[in-house]
């Protein structure tokens, strides 16, 4: 039997990849990147790097770069909240996820954006959990109910509670980090635990170019040290804050993943960490950072394949719109991506779900996009050999009036060979008039209702749950609330 | 070359971006004592404002906005230093106080606005990014201005603006200073809500803004 050939994206030449990978080491050497953490600078010094301390930059070698390499996992493991199902992030395994921290979210009724609270962050999380396509969760939604303080650390705790899927998610100031660590302990029930199977991946984003802000460093220092895969967000906008070329922000989008490759294994040699990003292609006429740009997914796709030559875990933030409704825009740009992700192999593509340039979330989109993901996944799987004879046995017979509809051959075979799709219309005119002539977005919105109302999540045990209660109710009473807000969604 | 000629050549030199030319011109029209009041209006202005017809016409785009801000930076920084030897007052549109509020360190934004402040002769004052709030107010109380500009990318700093106009009534300094407020997250109706003076979508849209407000 023949297996599927697995169809493969690759912009890149090697003799390509390798110039880029030369370019981003010297600018590592020469040029070095700012660090505005002193305890990386320290573990740079020790590394022998040279570091000029007043201007906080230091000058990477490519001996370390390449002994970081080394040891750096080809392959991460992810586990959901029971520790039972694996997610392989490495090769080409293929893992979408929506994208994370959007500020406001699109009201279907009032076709406008406002900010989110605990209940949409709780709607978010329960869909996100029954929609098949989607292997990851995401701390998708800033919850403008509680304070900033703990912003970054309430996502987590809605997450934890309502999904068993692994979530992708990060911190927005330093002291986040500790909370958030204790939710994941209090999950797995020990530090060593946690770490043979993580159920969280945090995002660290340099700030383009070249720099770790305290932050984001001292997120890539703990999450070395816990055994939580960092996932390493480099954004740099064309022409703005990265060189206008597409090779050109390759080059500096390699730097940058590789320096924080190299703060994570001098926190920990062998930390599992993920070459990421989510650069555009930066609008020269309105100064914003278009994700639905071809040049923003063929950077993401050529950065992708980068990380593969490097034997890296892959992400990208693809699959999303820059549309501010759910319109021809919305379904153009997140095909694409999707698709496009799919074919390069990436293994953690985040976005779906997201409009407006990574600022909104949107249920009705999270279901259309499930669709999207769904197509994808068909896509990559590719066309194999199922029978021998591939045809021949089924024309024995042959004669006018020969119908497949009854054979035995279709009915073994066409749930493995087709997809269905749930809001996707395939009706006929009439059949759709017959149906209130529903565009797809109204389609989703009731779909995503019903699916709401019908999921059972999976909750954790009673000692998990007070556990994570008490580590937010302790968080959210240092930040001066005396209760965290009620959710009427259960 | 007549002084024609140099104003021509000054005009196309900030159209076309050249900025050591911009310099060379302006030093060439220092050289010549040319009244320097008049190579403003009559070289670099011209050149800015067709810039900017250019823009709305959509034909240009950031890259030649900027480095035509520049070059008007550039020629500036030379003609500047020599009106203020001879004692004339360098025209000014008015006096602005910018920078990114505290915890925001994305400066792309408020770079623009404040080159092209520049460019069309306001004095301007860069505090940088991640500036504190209270740094604001000094600084428009030391220099006099007429605006405090407040940029801001993230929705989390976003509040600084609104913080920043309270201690500005607290201090009974309300209408003394105009604040004016930009970035991704910030629209019209977040500025009328936090009671700015004003909000501008883009760096030429800034310009304008400023110049109505001054003309008031």
């Amino acid at each position: 039997m023949i297996k599927a050939k697995r169809p493969k994206l690759e912009l890149l030449s090697r003799p390509f990849i390798k110039k880029i990978v030369a370019e981003a080491l010297v600018l590592l050497e020469k040029q070095g990147v700012f660090v505005e953490n002193k305890e990386a600078l320290r573990l740079l010094r020790e590394a022998g790097m040279k570091i000029d301390e007043p201007a906080k930059r230091a000058l990477i070698s490519p001996e370390l770069v390449e002994k970081c390499l080394s040891t750096a996992p080809a392959v991460i493991k992810l586990y959901d909240r029971f520790g039972d199902k694996e997610f392989i992030v490495g090769e080409d395994w293929v893992h979408f996820n929506p994208g994370s921290a959007a500020v406001t979210i699109l009201d279907h009724g009032t076709q406008a954006e406002r900010k989110a609270v605990t209940d949409d962050l709780v709607r978010f999380t329960r869909l996100v959990d029954c929609l098949p396509n989607y292997d990851f969760q995401s701390t998708g939604l800033i919850s403008s109910d509680v304070p900033e303080e703990i912003a970054d650390s309430y996502r987590l705790y809605i997450c934890l509670q309502y999904s068993s899927k692994p979530a992708v998610t990060g911190t927005f100031r330093v002291e986040g980090f500790q909370p958030m660590y204790e939710m994941l302990l209090a999950v797995r029930g020990s530090a060593k635990s946690l770490a043979e199977r993580p159920l969280a991946i945090f995002d660290a984003c340099p700030s383009p170019p070249l720099k770790w802000s305290n932050l984001t460093t001292q997120s890539l220092i703990d999450c070395a040290r816990a055994g939580i895969p960092s996932e390493l967000i480099s954004m740099g906008l064309t022409g703005a804050t990265s060189p206008v070329t597409i090779a050109g922000t390759l080059v500096q989008h390699v730097a940058e993943n590789l320096s924080g490759l190299v703060i994570a294994h001098l926190a920990q040699q062998g930390a599992p960490v993920i070459f990421g990003g989510s650069p555009s292609s930066f609008d020269m006429r309105r100064g914003t950072t278009p994700m639905g740009a071809i040049e923003t997914m063929m950077i993401d796709s050529a950065y992708a394949q980068i990380g593969k030559y490097l034997r890296l875990p892959t992400h990208a933030y693809m699959g999303l719109s820059d549309a501010k409704v759910n319109d021809a825009q919305a379904g153009l740009e997140s095909g694409t991506g999707a698709v496009l992700a799919a074919l390069a192999g990436i293994n953690v593509v985040s976005g779906p779900g997201m409009l407006d340039f990574e600022s909104a979330q949107s249920l009705e989109k999270l279901v259309i996009d499930n669709e999207i993901c769904g197509m994808a996944y068909r896509l990559i799987e590719g066309i194999s050999q199922r029978d021998e004879p591939l045809a021949l046995d089924l024309f024995q017979d042959f004669r006018q009036g020969t119908q497949f509809l009854t054979m035995p051959h279709t009915r073994k075979w066409y749930r493995e060979e087709h997809i269905f799709p749930s809001i996707t219309d395939r009706e006929t005119y009439d059949g759709w008039v017959s149906l209130g002539k529903k565009s797809m977005t109204d389609r989703a919105s009731e779909e995503a209702e019903r699916l709401l109302r019908e999921h059972q999540a999976a909750l954790p045990d009673e000692a998990v749950m007070r556990e994570l209660g008490k580590i937010m109710k302790r968080e959210a009473r240092n930040a001066g609330l005396t209760d965290l807000p009620a959710s009427e969604v259960v | 070359m007549t002084e024609e000629n140099l104003f021509e050549r000054m005009a196309k030199a900030v159209v076309e971006g050249q900025r050591e030319e911009a310099e060379k011109l302006a030093k060439e029209a220092v050289r010549r004592r040319m009244d320097l009041l008049e190579v403003i209006e009559k070289g670099y202005v011209p050149g800015i404002q067709k810039v900017g017809e250019l823009w709305e016409k959509g034909e240009y785009f950031l890259p030649e906005l900027i480095t035509s801000a520049e070059c008007m930076k550039a020629a500036m920084a030379v003609l500047q230093p020599e009106l203020k030897k001879a004692r004339i007052d360098a025209p000014s549109k008015g006096k602005v106080v910018i920078g990114t509020v505290e915890g925001d360190i994305h400066d792309i934004g408020k770079n623009l606005v404040a080159s092209m402040l520049l460019a069309y002769r306001f004095d301007v004052y860069d505090l940088g990014a991640d500036v504190k709030l209270e740094k604001f107010i000094e600084k428009a109380q030391e220099t006099k201005a007429d605006f405090i500009c407040l940029s801001a990318l993230l929705t989390t700093t976003m509040l600084g603006q609104r913080k920043l106009i309270e201690m500005i009534r607290d201090r009974d300094l309300a209408g003394k200073y105009k604040v004016l407020v930009g970035g991704a997250p910030v629209n019209e109706k977040w500025a009328a809500d936090i009671g700015a003076d004003g909000y501008a979508e883009n760096a030429l849209a800034a310009v304008k803004l400023a110049s109505r407000l001054m003309a008031k």
